[in-house]
């Protein structure tokens, strides 16, 4: 039962997005499938109509700072199926800057956790709504979850271990 | 218009609701925009108790954050540390030992009953019933007491650990939990007694904040309050984790999706919890409460002070923590407010390389407009109190 949940949920999104998906990866029974970015609309649309997967649930967005490497951020979803009981997660991958698609037209749960996303990370996401920060005031400087964003000090100003700062957040 | 007509017109209004509001439930602020008395649009702005737990998560060895999830939803604190152990288990790829697995489920459901019983208890105070208050604290008090015999804290209780349980579930605990049992049925009809007797209760609550199953599941709406929708769907019947699969219990499920229905499965589900403690109760095998993993689970504390080896062991837990391998994963449980996920992505080393929680509250919030507009100011208190935000959960 679960090896063939597997298999369809591999082989489905393959077979149908041959060239956009870049890797496939199970890990501890968790499908991963990362996506391209052009295609993550049509793949999302894909998993949300098909009869046999109806992913009709977003559970979450995470974005992931993989800072050095580039491509910068992993921002990953995480998508359930309340009619047929399985789970899903498709990966995209993007630079410091570069926007990724909404998919609040698909999933419109998808507006806060994208606007978390944007306040956490600063990943820009085209297309949403009312893209502004969530959790942290509108004029906060910096994304917070970046790995390359100071863990003690306030400003300049405030900085009682002497830590090293880069010359602007 | 004339300057008389311009004084009697009714006007759209702007109204910020808290965040210093006693019907908030703690530091929700709300932006209304009033026609009248009619709701024309709601904008939750929240983070005001933001407190970067996922950027603290990644600074901390695994163990040490156990104590950080309880301050997440600290109504039931238990079902933060079991999502949270859960997950860091999985990545780990161990399997705990049967017993735990029991003690787990118990102290999960006694957590949901206390966080069920508080949630009815504010909403009850919010719209004028205040005896429902201080009988739903009093007796949420009594399951406080079980964890204090159990771990020795009533609130932030930092029980579950990964590969167990800190501390074994003694007899006194169950002939507690048993006491409990006996004494909490009659209680729960005596709030139903209450609240259904009361018309102003009913008029308050029934056809107010309808949400459709569609619209629900689209903004990712989660637990009780999607189930009063008409949605069948429970992390714990649907994909059972711990002994749920071996446990008799149903799920209830409304059909208006309003807020009384919402309020009819609260109270449904803190019966079927109390059916699973007295199944599990039952059911619980003798033997060791945490895995045979030396690098993962520290000795007794009481060997510690006696013992070379074990104070050894325990230093290098203490200051070493444990290394899990690398990959990512994700891992979910119902919880009182909805389904509470841990995204953990590891580097290999003893500390997460990035920690995401999937909060409930956080997307529940999200359907406070399709549910409020068109209604009126006073709704939106019934409406707020019927998802039972904890901001402590909700900002994170």
């Amino acid at each position: 039962m679960a090896a063939e949940k597997e298999e369809l949920l591999i082989n489905k999104v393959k077979s149908t997005f041959r060239d956009d998906v870049l890797e496939t990866s199970v890990y501890r029974g968790d499908v991963t499938h990362v996506v391209d970015k052009k295609a993550l609309r049509a793949v999302c649309n894909f998993l949300k109509t098909d009869p046999e997967l109806k992913m009709n649930f977003l559970v979450d967005i995470a974005g992931v700072d993989y800072h050095p490497e580039t491509p910068r951020f992993e921002v990953v979803y995480h998508l359930y199926s309340i009619t047929r009981k399985h789970r899903i997660c498709i990966k995209v991958r993007v630079n410091d800057g570069e926007p990724v698609p909404s998919v609040t037209s698909i999933w419109p749960g998808a507006d806060w956790p994208e606007r978390e996303a944007y306040d956490m990370f600063g990943i820009v996401f085209e297309g949403h709504p009312d893209l502004k920060r969530i959790y942290l005031a509108e004029d906060w400087e910096g994304f917070p979850l970046r790995k390359d964003y100071p863990l003690k000090g306030y400003k300049d100003r405030y900085n009682p271990y002497g830590e090293e700062k880069p010359e602007k957040i | 218009m004339s300057e008389r007509e311009n004084i009697i017109s009714t006007r759209e209004v702007t109204l910020h609701m808290g965040p210093q509001h006693p019907s908030t439930h703690g530091v929700l602020h709300l932006i209304l925009d009033l026609q009248g008395e009619k709701i024309v649009d709601i904008q939750p702005d929240i983070g005001y108790l933001h407190r970067g737990t996922e950027k603290i998560a990644e600074n901390l060895l695994y163990h040490q954050f156990v104590p950080y999830t309880d301050r997440l939803d600290y109504m039931c604190a238990m079902s933060n540390n079991l999502a949270y152990v859960q997950a860091v288990e999985k990545l780990l790829g161990i399997e705990i030992t049967e017993r735990a697995k029991y003690i787990r489920v118990i102290s999960a459901e006694l957590s949901r009953i206390a966080g069920h019983l508080l949630a009815l208890g504010s909403w009850a105070l919010d719209l004028g019933a205040m005896t429902i208050l201080l009988y739903a604290m009093r007796d949420r008090e009594i399951v406080l007491d079980i964890f204090e015999q159990l771990c020795g804290a009533r609130m932030t209780l930092s029980y579950m650990r990964v590969g167990g349980v800190r501390y074994d579930f003694t007899d006194g605990v169950k002939e507690s939990c048993e006491r409990l049992l006996e004494l909490l049925p009659g209680r729960v009809a005596e709030y139903e007694k209450i609240l259904i007797g009361n018309r102003i209760w009913i008029q308050r609550n029934r056809g107010v904040g309808v949400i459709s199953a569609e619209d629900a599941i689209a903004l990712g709406l989660s637990g009780p309050a999607l189930r009063a929708s008409g949605v069948k769907w429970d992390i714990r019947k649907d994909e059972p984790y711990l002994v749920y699969d071996r446990l008799e219990f149903d799920i209830p499920t409304g059909e208006n999706g309003d807020c009384f229905d919402r309020y009819n499965v609260r109270i449904e589900e803190i019966k079927q919890s109390m059916r699973i403690i007295k199944q599990a109760l039952k059911g619980m095998p003798d033997g060791p409460f945490n895995v045979d993993m030396p690098q993962i689970v520290p000795p007794p504390k009481p060997e510690v002070y006696t013992n070379m080896e074990n104070l050894i062991h325990h230093f290098k837990y203490v200051s070493h923590g444990f290394k899990v391998p690398r990959g990512e994963a994700y891992s979910s449980i119902e919880s009182p407010k909805g389904e509470l996920g841990v995204y953990i992505v590891s580097d290999g080393t003893e500390r997460p390389f990035r920690l995401k929680l999937r909060v409930p509250t956080f997307m529940n919030l999200q359907t406070i407009k399709t549910m409020s507009v068109g209604g009126y100011l006073a709704d939106v208190v019934a409406i707020v109190s019927s998802l039972d935000p904890v901001f402590g959960e909700c900002d994170k």
